[in-house]
């Protein structure tokens, strides 16, 4: 049992612990959830030297103020967004050594959604098969973090890393390979999807990137029989309206699934708020 | 020459690839046997298809060429799933069959069902093998929360809500059996493969 402890002093609109997620049992129809930028993830840990599954915060939209009770790395990675160490700026993207004590604040980003933070040593509260990630789709894993909330840490096991990053620019296009029911769109939806001016609908969360910028046409308006779906699945639900599933997706649908986004690309996904430009590329 | 394939590779992106076949059982069958041999980051049945995320195209075409869709799956284990009969829908479901309550009741209690996949909800199952001609539509709009260890129907599928959440099937009856339960091997009790029976209780 870890002695050190997390704790909140604010939060923003959604802060959740959040891994690598429990893939491996999507059959048993449980959501593979993780962090939805995961390479920000996977910096923020590398950062701090510990293991690639380790757990830490995922917030959405700044806000957070925490703070421990032993000196600890820490990184920020991810969104653009105001750092503070006390009242002392910082920057993100690089391990700070934290004091005991001290209050590290999240401002809200300037660019970019969602953020990063990795302790050294990792948050260790209790896995739910294999994994520590809040899945708000099926409530699996620790509720969502609430001001007053003392997560426990766990013992640093490596040195942080001496790496520096750039964020890669987060306005690239999604690239999107054809989905298995293609042909239940009226016309090519990638083209259709290449071609729109779409942005984040404002109902954008951890299960879905909601497409605002018209409907696909549909070719069939039968029923698909519920079938497996996967992440980055391009859905279209019977309004038309396309759904590009992210992390804590439901593992199975009966609306078709017209194409695919890159996995490389789907990190985008996650700095994208509402309002923002959404571009599409073929992928091949 | 033993007749077109039993099956249609169609792919998902760079990643994954959905398996078409002719039907459940066949969905299953195919499921466990991928499973078994390909190391792929999920192998999901649905209705009709596989999905195998994170395998390469050529060992699938590789274990798709092994696969004999006549073998079906060694029977699962059964699970006798005990039912208070009082559901909210019992008479709408009699209506659409034309049949008296009891009946509806005698007829649930006499199939033998199988867990074809799971989805909606963490250890919620597709149970198959509801006949053809009692297929009974989903509610107009559905519930904004249905209890756990409800019992219900759609289409030709039957199944027991593992956790509340809301739904649209049409509710005979509930359970005490305890369908979830992260602390258990698999989870899900009823996991693909699975035969079902249901046994009426009192209240």
């Amino acid at each position: 049992m870890s002695d050190v402890e997390l704790e909140v002093l604010a939060t923003g609109p959604l802060v959740t612990v959040q891994d690598r997620g429990r893939p491996g049992h999507a059959h048993l129809g449980v959501p593979r959830s993780g962090a939805l930028d995961a390479a920000a993830h996977a910096l923020a840990q590398r950062l701090v030297g510990n293991e690639p599954g380790a757990a830490g915060l995922e917030v959405l939209m700044g806000g957070l103020t925490v703070r421990l009770d032993e000196d600890r790395w820490v990184a920020v990675t991810g969104a653009e967004v105001p750092l503070w160490l006390g009242d002392r700026a910082v920057p993100t993207g690089r391990a700070l050594r934290l004091p005991a004590g001290t209050p590290l604040t999240l401002g809200t980003p300037l660019r970019g959604a969602r953020s990063h933070l990795a302790v050294s040593g990792g948050l260790v509260v209790d896995p739910v098969l294999g994994s520590r990630s809040t899945d708000t789709l099926s409530g699996l894993g620790p509720p969502p973090v609430r001001t007053g909330d003392r997560l426990p840490v766990g013992a640093p096991a490596g040195v942080p890393a001496a790496v520096e990053v750039p964020p890669a620019p987060p306005d690239g296009p999604l690239r999107l390979h054809p989905g298995p029911r293609a042909d239940w769109c009226d016309g090519d939806p990638v083209d259709l999807l290449v071609r729109g001016a779409w942005t984040c609908g404002p109902d954008s969360d951890r299960v879905g990137l909601r497409l605002e910028g018209g409907d696909l046409p549909r070719a069939r308006t039968d029923e698909l029989a519920s079938e497996g779906v996967l992440l980055g699945a391009v859905q279209l639900p019977p309004g038309g309206r396309p759904v590009v599933f992210l992390a804590d997706h439901p593992t199975t649908g009966g609306y078709p699934v017209v194409a695919v986004v890159e996995p490389a690309d789907l990190w985008r996904c996650a700095q994208l708020r509402p309002g923002d430009p959404v571009r599409f590329s073929r992928a091949w | 020459m033993t007749g077109p394939p039993a099956y249609r590779v169609v792919p998902c992106g760079p990643a994954a690839l959905l398996v078409e076949v002719s039907d459940a059982p066949a969905a299953l069958s195919l499921a466990e046997h991928l499973r078994a041999g390909l190391g792929a980051t999920d192998v999901v049945p649905g209705a009709r298809t596989v999905l195998v995320d994170g395998a390469g195209r050529a060992a699938v075409e590789e274990a798709l060429r092994r696969w004999d869709p006549a073998t079906g799956t060694d029977p699962g284990p059964l699970v006798e799933v005990p039912v208070v009969y009082d559901g909210a829908d019992l008479a709408d479901v009699a209506e659409v069959w034309g049949c008296t309550l009891r009946e509806v009741v005698e007829r649930h209690t006499s199939l033998e069902l199988v867990s074809a996949f799971c989805g909606f909800a963490p250890g919620f199952a597709y149970l198959s093998g509801v006949p053809e001609e009692w297929a009974v539509p989903r509610r107009a709009s559905p519930r904004p929360r249905v209890p756990a260890g409800s019992v219900a129907l759609a289409d030709t599928w039957s199944a027991v809500y593992p956790t509340a959440s809301p739904g649209g099937w049409r509710l005979l009856g509930r359970t005490d059996l305890s369908l979830w339960d992260t602390r258990r091997t698999p989870p899900a009790l009823l996991a693909p493969g699975t035969r079902v029976v249901f046994r009426e209780v009192r209240a």
